[in-house]
């Protein structure tokens, strides 16, 4: 087997090992690589052999990691805050001497909105260039085309997105939370808060909106024994809401419970208000928009709205202080942080943490020792990986301000256990 | 004169014997699995691009709906080998063991009616072609027969892409919706995604392409063939002449619309995945360029194209993945610009005509060269 | 569904859903009129249309900026110049690629198709490149906002009766320019015979590349205008180019008549849909009967009827 064409970018690690035969050589390999480069620097480090015992792109001063986002394509606009938050806590943590005294190094793919290619790329960043770990993904769709590839080649995704749930893998960390979390608390919330007592559910057509929107029904009606009146979903990129604006008014709903993404999010709110729907009197409940969204959408078309994220930007500790002002000062003073974001800036110190936890980068050690991983400095607050490899966190309500900053309303008391498979709600 | 009748003209022969040297030795002594892999995914594409070398290049039809018919294609496949993969062991921990998982999340609790035929390798394989040709068919008549042609053809087939991206999308408790139909393992019981198996799928794809190339050569070569470039050049004439036109056309299109399907299965058995994003507008545009960098009249010239393309697609965006869009874009306006043949039109104007002088000194035998094409889009365009 | 609600409300729900779909149909006619003029005059299918309009939707996003910044006094008027350069901007740079790449294609209609697809790949990145993957706010002027009560339950939206006001003003601009202007009868001697045209003397060339230029320039306007309502980012022109493309087709496509009245036809019938249906189906249905009607219909709507 020849990388005559896996050679080509020269950014590659140490990927001079086949895949088939990775195991056999596992331990003679480390030797050429031990010999070939002193580790004076580096005495403290433990031995490549010992914490890479399958063929990871680990030498004696480097780790090889993968990030593997959309920067080309429809989904670009969403992901770049990702890609950004991940170099950013990279950059951190060679800084602070790298992972168990090795400094990352990352390879950067371009998934270019298409599902197909991220299962491409992440392929090749798990066979050709043997990624430790890989940071990416951010739509549903693209997921789920890539976890088959990881749990075949037995890579570690984390993942950074709030999502539908209803997944759970030895190979994938979930750094963002899974619909329960964001939904419950907040419907809670609105109903204790606001009185509400009917609801409209709107949502793009694809799997998130609508499996989450079906949580929320569930929970509407079966715990909060209050009404839906109303369910609408919108093609993806859909720019015309007049219709279903007009429908509101019909229905006068006390919530409007919004679940649209992309660019239809713009749309939606500049025709909401000029249609004259006041958001400091009508309640309208969000999971999808976050400051990201908000610099599209323009903070004045927004403004009064709530939004249930577990993150907001202006959240008020000092972790989180120095996480806005490092961005800030790598990423330009104009940049926005939101909820994903800041979820994705939270993959590579949770991989760190646990690698460190297991003294180990085996993908089988990490995965094991993934449950119980606490982050401290997570700008978030506190999180803590969950036995199903999701995140406990605290799920929080803010409200827009004309500025697209949110103000912090309301926030769980508690860590809000992750439930992929909520039952009773499916 | 009159020609000795024959199936394969000997420009052919050499054309097919060069590509099998590429495809059957070369690539796979040189590549690994990873590799050969991507370019087993490339050639699912060059399946639509034959078929579009006979409906747009011969027959002057230019679909931008090829996608649908990759997709139907495609989803046929996928959904035996979901049916397989959700086994009522496998999905044990669904409400509803024995159907697929998107079903389950969306609280269908019985397998839907026209899902049924699909537990059947065969039903699924005849599947693959027939419905997306059926469709082809019902939309060739519509159209064909009350002479919508040319422009208006392109758009609304185009239209039909973005209408069944949509339902696709909005029945997701049936087709996956916007994830597709994800995590195919197995085949009858046999490993999908294992190294091996890609090999062996690679080289059953290889010869389900040279199948394909073979009947789109004799179609070629074909009486129908002719009338076609005919159709093509001058419509009225060859109607005149009293050849139904719209029946020719409708074949030509149900043609392409069954090699598409072809690759669309493939594709999914390469990649263990379908999802509406192949059927979509922009996957359709992309497989015309395919076939017009390859030179649109040449069925070898199509597979070359799909080829490099691709390859220049992943290379670009591994090396500069911002960038790779203006490289691709730049590509398309170059071909339309200064190559309108493409490859093939680069290769019979500037390669062979050295070659077949370094061959017989200076002097090209008569009755002209072995081409891999017959004529030339800018011939075409002149002449109108 | 009707039945919880009074007469009162009925009347203004459809007073309002009536509304709805004369934005609708105001959007879909200055989307579609540079197009219309670009594919029904001169046969050039232009997939670059919807990223011509985001250059339009780009500038009067910069001059947000350049007024905020430095003019916060006239900000009120700024959307005025904005469509304004908008126009001159997608106009010269629509000049500039009929001149190095659509002069060449007039013979090559479906080839036209392909290039201009290249061409919004690369403008698409361009814009990514130049103004960031993110999308960018371009905020309204006050008085733009809002709505305007009529009664009690009645509203109007002030954008949308900004949208209706500039779609009037540009289609009654472009039928003059085309029906009453001698320019106008240049373009369509043009159109019909480009041969003969040249022949009694008519510049083709020149007339072309205005043509295309005036085309672009309505585009940019409309990418201007539609910052009131939709997203602007680098890829947000795809998601205009299908819509925009059924309504010309659908309408007949050297018809300026059948243009607006295909509008009218699929805006009505999407709005309505959509208030019974749910906006995925409305969708799916409208497109479907756009389909069923041109394969009855193939000439769209309205057919101008030319010897070739």
């Amino acid at each position: 087997m020849s990388h005559r064409n896996g050679d080509n970018s020269g950014r590659r690690g140490s990927g001079w090992l086949t895949p088939s035969r990775r195991n056999i050589l596992a331990g003679i390999a480390a030797l050429p690589a031990m010999s070939l480069i002193p580790r004076t620097s580096f005495a403290e480090a433990p031995a490549t052999s010992v914490v890479n015992t399958t063929g990871l792109a680990v030498t004696d001063t480097e780790v090889t990691v993968g990030i593997l986002h959309s920067v080309t394509g429809t989904m670009a606009i969403s992901e770049t805050g990702s890609v950004e938050a991940e170099k950013l806590a990279i950059a951190q943590i060679n800084e602070q001497g790298g992972v168990l005294g090795r400094k990352i190094k990352f390879i950067q793919e371009d998934g270019a909105s298409d599902w197909p290619t991220f299962a491409e790329k992440a392929k090749k960043l798990l066979v050709n260039d043997k990624c430790a770990s890989v940071m990416g993904c951010w739509t549903s769709a693209s997921r789920k085309a890539v976890l088959p590839v990881f749990e075949q080649y037995n890579g570690m995704l984390y993942y950074p997105t709030f999502y539908e749930g209803l997944e759970q893998s030895k190979n994938v960390i979930y750094t963002g939370q899974e619909a329960t979390q964001q939904i419950i608390a907040g419907l809670d919330w609105v109903t204790k808060e606001k009185g509400a007592k009917t609801f409209y559910l709107l949502g793009s057509d694809y799997i998130w909106p609508r499996t989450s929107n079906k949580i929320a029904r569930k929970h509407i009606e079966n715990h909060l024994k209050t009404k839906v009146v109303g369910e609408e979903y919108f093609p993806l990129g859909s720019t015309q809401f007049n219709s279903v604006i007009n429908k509101i008014k019909l229905t006068k709903p006390d919530v409007i419970y919004a679940i649209i993404v992309g660019g239809s999010n713009v749309a939606f709110y500049k025709q909401l208000k000029a249609a004259g729907i006041d958001l400091s009197k009508q309640t309208l409940l969000t999971i999808s928009v976050t400051e990201d969204e908000i610099d599209g959408i323009g903070g004045e078309n927004i403004a009064g709205a709530y939004a249930c994220m577990k993150y907001f930007q202006s959240l008020d500790n000092p972790n989180n202080k120095a996480f806005v002002a490092a961005f800030k000062k790598m990423w330009g003073e104009k940049t926005v942080i939101g909820d994903v974001t800041q979820a994705a800036y939270l993959g590579p110190w949770l991989w760190k943490l646990t690698a460190e936890k297991a003294g180990s980068f085996d993908i089988d050690k990490i995965a094991a020792a993934s449950p119980g991983v606490e982050f401290k400095g997570a700008p978030e607050g506190y999180v803590r990986i969950h036995e199903n490899h999701h995140l406990w966190s605290k799920t929080r309500v803010g409200r827009a301000r004309p500025d697209g900053q949110y103000d912090l309303i309301y926030e769980t008391k508690d860590l809000v256990e992750p439930d992929p498979f909520p039952k009773g709600y499916q | 004169m009159i020609k000795t009748p024959r199936f394969l003209k000997r420009g052919d022969l050499m054309a097919m014997v060069a590509l099998a040297v590429l495809l059957v030795v070369i690539l796979p002594m040189t590549l690994d699995v990873f590799r050969l892999n991507l370019v087993a995914k490339y050639l699912t594409y060059a399946f639509v691009a034959i078929g579009l070398v006979l409906c747009w290049g011969m027959g002057g039809i230019l679909s931008l709906g090829q996608g649908v018919f990759f997709g139907l294609g495609g989803y046929c496949m996928a959904m035996f080998l979901k049916l397989e993969a959700s086994s009522v062991a496998n999905t044990k921990i669904q409400s509803t063991p024995g159907i697929p998982d998107f079903m389950d999340w969306n609280q269908i609790t019985q397998l839907p009616l026209f899902w049924q035929p699909f537990h059947s390798l065969t039903f699924a394989l005849i599947a693959v072609v027939v419905v997306p040709t059926a469709f082809a068919l019902l939309v060739g008549t519509a159209m064909f027969k009350r002479r919508v042609g040319g422009v208006y053809f392109a758009i609304i087939t185009q239209a039909l892409a973005a209408i069944l991206t949509i339902l696709i999308v909005g029945q997701q408790g049936y087709t996956g919706g916007i994830n597709g139909i994800t995590d195919l393992r197995t085949l009858k019981g046999w490993d999908i995604r294992s190294d091996h198996a890609k090999l062996i799928l690679y080289f059953v794809e290889v010869a389900c392409l040279f199948a394909c190339i073979v009947v789109a050569i004799l179609i070629r070569n074909s009486k129908l063939g002719r009338i076609l470039v005919a159709m093509r050049e001058k419509e009225d004439r060859v109607r005149f002449s009293g050849y139904n036109v719209a029946n020719f056309k409708i074949f030509a299109f149900c043609a392409a619309a069954a090699f598409a399907s072809i690759g669309g299965a493939l594709f999914t058995l390469e990649v263990g995945f379908m999802s509406p994003s192949f059927v979509g507008i922009v996957p359709s545009i992309e497989m015309v360029i395919y076939t017009a960098v390859g030179g649109r009249l040449s069925i070898f010239g199509a597979v070359y194209g799909t080829l490099l393309v691709n390859f220049a697609k992943t290379s670009l965006s591994e090396s500069f993945p911002q960038l790779w869009l203006f490289g691709l874009g730049a590509l398309f306006i170059a071909v339309v610009l200064a190559f309108p043949n493409g490859l093939a039109g680069i290769w019979r104007d500037y390669v062979q005509v050295h070659l077949v002088r370094l061959i017989f000194r200076r002097r090209p035998p008569p009755g002209a060269v072995p081409g891999w094409t017959d004529d030339s889009v800018a011939d075409a365009a002149a002449a109108e | 569904m009707f039945g919880d609600y009074s007469v009162g409300d009925l009347g203004a729900i459809f007073a309002m859903q009536a509304f709805a779909g004369l934005i609708l149909f105001s959007v879909f006619v200055l989307m579609a009129l540079g197009l219309a003029i670009i594919f029904g005059q001169m046969g050039v299918i232009n997939m670059a249309h919807g990223e011509f309009m985001i250059l339009g939707a780009y500038v009067t996003w910069m001059t947000k900026t350049v007024f905020q910044e430095y003019l916060p006094s006239l900000f009120a008027g700024y959307f005025f110049l904005a469509m304004a350069l908008a126009f001159v901007a997608a106009g010269a740079l629509g000049m500039l690629v009929e001149w190095t790449l659509i002069r060449h294609l007039y013979r090559r209609p479906l080839d036209t198709l392909l290039a201009t697809w290249g061409l919004s790949l690369i403008l698409q990145q361009a814009y990514r490149s130049i103004f960031g993957a993110r999308e960018v706010g371009v905020e309204l002027p006050e008085w733009m906002m809002g709505s305007k009560h009529i009664t009690d339950t009645i509203e109007v939206q002030i954008n949308g009766l900004f949208v209706m006001a500039l779609t009037t003003l540009i289609t009654c601009a472009v039928a003059y320019i085309i029906y009453w202007s001698r320019w106008g009868r240049q373009v369509r001697a043009v159109v019909q015979n480009r041969v003969m045209a040249g022949a009694v003397g008519i510049n083709t060339e020149k007339v072309d590349r205005y043509t295309f230029g005036l085309g672009c320039g309505i585009a940019g306007v409309a990418g201007s205008a539609f910052t009131m309502i939709g997203s602007t980012s680098p890829t947000a022109g795809q998601l205009y180019i299908v819509d925009t493309f059924l309504v010309v087709v659908f309408g007949g496509a050297a018809s300026l008549v059948g243009t607006i009245a295909s509008a009218f036809t699929i805006s009505q019938a999407r709005s309505t849909l959509e208030f019974f249906l749910s906006g995925s189906m409305a969708q799916v249905l409208t497109l479907l009967a756009i389909v069923g009607i041109l394969m009855l219909r193939p000439q769209g709507l309205f057919t101008l009827k030319v010897r070739k």
